[in-house]
This record gives structure tokens, C-alpha cells and sequence, in this order.
């Protein structure tokens, strides 16, 4: 194969593992949405607590492995701490006060987070197993650990479908999403249901931030930029669509890849025109039903 | 509709004759932070008028805000002045041209699509001035010098204080007045329930980009006197931030109501400039105290004088 091939391959191969990574969060967010009608602009700062803890036990343990191992069931604790604290009081009211009350809880996590760990970059070395890079003409390779990310990305998109479509779990959430009353109304426990939403939507998010932290680090910020991002992704998926939320991120991924190469003076704004066309062309998204 | 009770008007009478002696006994840095809240004020009216009265929860509104400011700097010769009755009028228009381009597309979505596209649309400008060399880039731009206007001097404390006074009370009478015509009633029906109103023969979209381009003016009017009072612009003013920000002013204040988002924005720019004072990590108790007054105070401050004014009478 030719380099100039090859290069492009590569772009590729990252633009699908951007995607892939991006839609564990953007499912999450559309989960959530979708079956409790919550939005939660706090879904950014799941992704960047799973990053720090990471980084976090990553110094304690010394091994990344353990450290997600560790790391999930924290943030999923504390993930449905909020929920009951802070969220279960908003699910009946409108989406402007669920806005402003996850934009407090936003700076609020923001600022514990500059109080706990500081303003500095950290990184988290590769694990030692994946540290190699695979050849693939004289002078280009790719390295193995963002091939591992997509495929880990991959194993949670399949569990995650059949989680919705195979399990009774998954009956009651999709059920729940299109009429809350009559799920209700048949005994199922709608408040359950809410919490293993959001408990998922916590676990993927957040670990999405820690399979990122060996080639993204953590920084101050870094919730915010996958939150918006996500939202953009959910904007083109349709809103409550796992489907679109898993175009809609590897269509951005792709989008956001190659505008870096191409032009980069203009690549933070790539995927927002790709929304302004999107939107020209189905105002509800690629996989939207009626929009509310 | 109801007329407005005595005691609000009469409070607001008071309110602005408050302001007006201000200067008389207020120190020059009671003068610039007191105009900082003014401006933010115009801001937070402007949003009132999308959210409280057409139903609009943008998310991003802080893109008119910006492109108002960076269009002085635009607008300013690099060591010289730039003329106050020429740039701003076209601050405005830009913001206005902007807001009328952007709400095309974001006014076809509603609800929660209408909240995420719009801030993403906001975002869209921050990434668009933090990637431009021209713009300054993430670094910002400084005007060195202040626009002239040849009736006052924008560069004097006082003098600029009246000067945000005044868009304060003329944005609130601009949108006091149009409240009460037609189009403000046709605003307040979409709000209610837009396919009534189409199905009344009303162009409900025309009525809501008119609205949508109308506060990114006013949006853009605050930006340029933000950007006149300091002499600097950057991304951050485009930024998701200061959007929550004035979306919190004008829910704290108590949303359409018009003279809730200027309690508001007093109360918000108060409490940060006590925090920032107290301490560097000032965003936490900032935002502690906007989680709790969403779950406590949820018509605001003017719903708590609402109550307080029936309990009395």
C-alpha cells in the first residue's frame, strides 16, 4: 500500500475510535434523556471524574487495569448519590430549571475538581501490555492501545444493545421511554428503572474518561468539551436513539479527524457545521421521532 | 391582563432614582462594578424576552454578546478611537445579522433540541474566535482606546455609569412597550401554545426569529459597553458560561417579568464579586448556591415579592 494510503487509513482508524469513545458518553446522555425526560448538563463531569479517578488509583495501584475495576462502582456510587440528592426532585419539572440546576452542579464539580487534584495536566502511562505500535509500512504504525479502546468501545455498544433488546431490563427501559404511565400502571417500578438508567449512564461516561486517560490525560475542563460534543452528537442522532447516538458519533468522529487534518485553522467548528446541515436537512435528527 | 400592582412601579421609580443619585456617594469602584451589573442587565433582559416571554430557552445566548464585543475591537483603529455613534449601531446590526442567521436554523427545533443547539451554535463562535489568528485567537484582543462620542467621555467613571444607566432603563422601556403591542401578545400566545396561534393565521416562526434577532441585539449592545468598559475581549465571552449566567440571573430574578432579570443580575454579580474577593475557588459556593436556588426559590425573587405583596394586601 501506498503511504499516502495508508495515512489515510489512519485518520480513519482514529476518527472511529473518537467516534466509538464518544458514544459511550453521548448514549448515556440520550439514555437519560430519552427514558426520564432529564437533561443533564452534568454528564461532562462523569466523564472527567472517570478520568481523574483513573488517574487517581492509577498512582495508587500502579495498574490501570485495577484502577477501572476499582473505579466504576465509585463513580456509579456516586453517580446515583446525585440522583437521589439532587436529580429525583427535577424529573417533574421543565427543562429549564434541569439546565440550570446541572450548570451549578457543573461549576460545583468543576471547582471540587481543581480543589482535589489542581490545575495541572496529568498523564497516566499506557499499560505496559498495550505499549507497542503496529506496523504497518516503513514508516507509518498505529499503536495498539487506541485499537484496544475501539474494540472495548465495541464490546460495550453490543452489550449495550443486547442489554435494550434482549433482557427484561431492557423491555421495562424501552417500554418506560415511550409511556411512563403504562409501565407504571403494569407494576414495574418506574423509580427502579430511573436509577439503572442513570447508574448506566454514569458507568459509561465515566468509563469512557478512563480508557481515554493514557492518550488524552486529564486537564481542567475536559468534561465540558465532551459534553457539548455529545450534545451535538445527540442533535444529530435524534434525541432517545442509541442508534443515532452511534452514527451520530462516529459521523462527528470522522468529521472532527479529518477537519484537523484538512483545516485546521477551522477544526473546532467542523462538527458544528456538520449539525447546521444536519438540522437544515431533519430538524429532528437523523433517528428523531416528534421532537419535544 | 392585569395592570401592573402600584407598589412594583413605584418600586421601580424608586429603584431608578437610587441609581440615578448613585454616583453622588458611590466610590469609583462602586461606579465600574455597579455599570458591570447594568450591562449585565441589558443581557439578562434580552434573554427574558426569549425565555420568559416567547418560551425560548436559549442556551447561547452569550454568542450575541460576544460578537457585540469583538465587533468594537473590529470596528476601533488600532491606536485611535473608534466613533461611539457609528460602532455601536453597528455592533447591534451584527449581532442582530447573526442572531437572525442563526435562529433560521435553531428556531426549526423547540424544547430540549432548541436548549442544546443553541448552546452548540454558541460554542460554534468560541471555537471559531479561540481558531482565528485575526481574532487574537484563545488569547483575546485589547482596545486601547475607548470610543468617543463627542458628547461624553466613556473613559470617566461617572460618565460611563450614566451611559450604562441609560441602556439599562431604554432596553427595559423598549421591551416594557413592546410587551404591550401586538407582537408582544403574539409572543406570549406562542408561548402558551404555538399551534393555536398558527392555527389563529399568525406566522408564529417570523414572530420568533423577529424575537430571536431582536435580543441578539440587545445582546450585542451589552457586549460592546462590556468590551468599552474593560478594553478586552476573548473566546470566553461566546462561552456556555455566561450564558448559564444570564439564564440564571433571569430565573433568579423571577423570568418574564423584565425587571426580574435586572434583580437578578445584581444579585448573581454581587455574589461573585463577594466570593471571587473571599476566594479563588469561588465557582463552588457559586455553584452550591444556584443548586439551591433551583430547588428552593423557584419563581425567583420577584415571585417571593409577589407572595409577600398578596400576603399583605
Amino acid at each position: 500500500m501506498s503511504d499516502s494510503l495508508v495515512f489515510f487509513l489512519i485518520q480513519v482508524l482514529n476518527g472511529v475510535q473518537e467516534g466509538l469513545l464518544l458514544f459511550l458518553v453521548a448514549s448515556g446522555l440520550t439514555l437519560v434523556f430519552g427514558i426520564m425526560g432529564v437533561i443533564n448538563l452534568a454528564h461532562g463531569s462523569f466523564y472527567m471524574l472517570g478520568a481523574y479517578l483513573a488517574y487517581a488509583l492509577t498512582q495508587l495501584t500502579g495498574n490501570l487495569f485495577f484502577a477501572v475495576l476499582l473505579a466504576v462502582p465509585l463513580a456509579v456510587v456516586f453517580g446515583l448519590a446525585l440522583e437521589a440528592l439532587l436529580f429525583r426532585p427535577l424529573y417533574a419539572r421543565d427543562h429549564l430549571y434541569q439546565v440550570l440546576l446541572t450548570y451549578g452542579l457543573i461549576l460545583a464539580l468543576e471547582e471540587m475538581r481543581s480543589l482535589v487534584f489542581g490545575d495541572d495536566v496529568h498523564g497516566v502511562a499506557l499499560p505496559r501490555a498495550l505499549d507497542f505500535s503496529i506496523h504497518l509500512t516503513g514508516a507509518l504504525s498505529y499503536p495498539a492501545y487506541r485499537l484496544f479502546m475501539s474494540a472495548m468501545c465495541l464490546v460495550i455498544a453490543g452489550g449495550l444493545w443486547l442489554l435494550i433488546q434482549k433482557t427484561r431490563l431492557g423491555m421495562a427501559i424501552r417500554a418506560g421511554a415511550s409511556n411512563r404511565e403504562m409501565v407504571q400502571s403494569l407494576g414495574i417500578d418506574i423509580a427502579w428503572i430511573y436509577r439503572a438508567v442513570f447508574a448506566l449512564g454514569v458507568a459509561l461516561a465515566a468509563f469512557a474518561g478512563m480508557i481515554a486517560v493514557p492518550v488524552a490525560s486529564v486537564f481542567p475542563g475536559m468534561g465540558n468539551q465532551i459534553l457539548i460534543i455529545s450534545f451535538v452528537v445527540v442533535v444529530i442522532g435524534g434525541i432517545g436513539s442509541i442508534k443515532g447516538a452511534f452514527l451520530g458519533s462516529l459521523l462527528i468522529g470522522l468529521a472532527d479527524t479529518f477537519g484537523q487534518v484538512f483545516a485546521p485553522q477551522l477544526a473546532g467548528m467542523t462538527v458544528y457545521v456538520l449539525m447546521a446541515a444536519v438540522l437544515l436537512w431533519r430538524p429532528a435528527g437523523l433517528f428523531g421521532g416528534n421532537p419535544r | 391582563m392585569k395592570t401592573r400592582a402600584p407598589i412594583e412601579t413605584a418600586l421601580l421609580a424608586l429603584g431608578l432614582v437610587a441609581l440615578l443619585l448613585f454616583p453622588l456617594l458611590g466610590a469609583k469602584f462602586y461606579l465600574q462594578l455597579f455599570a458591570k451589573i447594568m450591562i449585565m442587565a441589558v443581557f439578562a433582559m434580552s434573554l427574558d424576552l426569549l425565555v420568559g416571554y416567547a418560551g425560548l430557552v436559549s442556551f447561547g445566548h452569550a454568542a450575541f454578546f460576544g460578537i457585540g464585543a469583538y465587533m468594537l475591537w473590529w470596528l476601533s483603529p488600532q491606536y485611535a478611537a473608534a466613533n461611539f455613534w457609528f460602532s455601536l449601531p453597528a455592533a447591534m446590526a451584527a449581532a442582530a445579522l447573526a442572531a437572525l442567521a442563526v435562529g433560521l436554523l435553531v428556531l426549526r427545533c423547540s424544547g430540549v433540541y432548541f436548549i442544546m443547539v443553541t448552546l452548540a451554535f454558541a460554542q460554534m463562535f468560541f471555537y471559531f474566535a479561540t481558531g482565528s489568528k485575526f481574532f487574537g485567537g484563545s488569547d483575546g484582543v485589547y482596545i486601547y482606546v475607548k470610543p468617543v462620542s463627542g458628547l461624553f467621555n466613556l473613559g470617566d467613571a461617572a460618565q460611563f455609569y450614566y451611559v450604562a444607566l441609560t441602556a439599562m432603563a431604554g432596553t427595559y422601556l423598549l421591551l416594557r412597550g413592546l410587551i404591550g403591542t401586538l407582537f408582544g401578545r403574539a409572543l406570549l400566545g406562542i408561548r402558551g401554545n404555538e399551534q393555536r396561534m398558527r392555527s389563529l393565521g399568525f406566522s408564529t416562526f417570523g414572530y420568533k426569529l423577529a424575537a430571536f434577532a431582536l435580543a441578539g441585539a440587545l445582546a450585542g449592545l451589552a457586549g460592546y459597553l462590556d468590551a468599552a468598559q474593560f478594553g478586552f475581549v476573548n473566546p470566553d465571552l461566546f462561552g456556555w458560561r455566561l450564558s448559564g449566567l444570564a439564564l440564571m440571573m433571569v430565573i433568579l430574578g423571577g423570568m418574564g417579568t423584565l425587571y426580574g432579570p435586572i434583580l437578578g443580575a445584581f444579585v448573581l454579580v454581587l455574589l461573585q464579586d463577594t466570593l471571587s474577593d473571599a476566594t479563588r475557588h469561588w465557582l463552588l459556593p457559586m455553584g452550591v448556591f444556584i443548586i439551591l436556588a433551583v430547588l428552593f426559590l423557584p419563581r425567583g425573587v420577584s415571585g417571593l415579592l409577589k407572595r409577600a405583596e398578596g400576603k399583605n394586601g
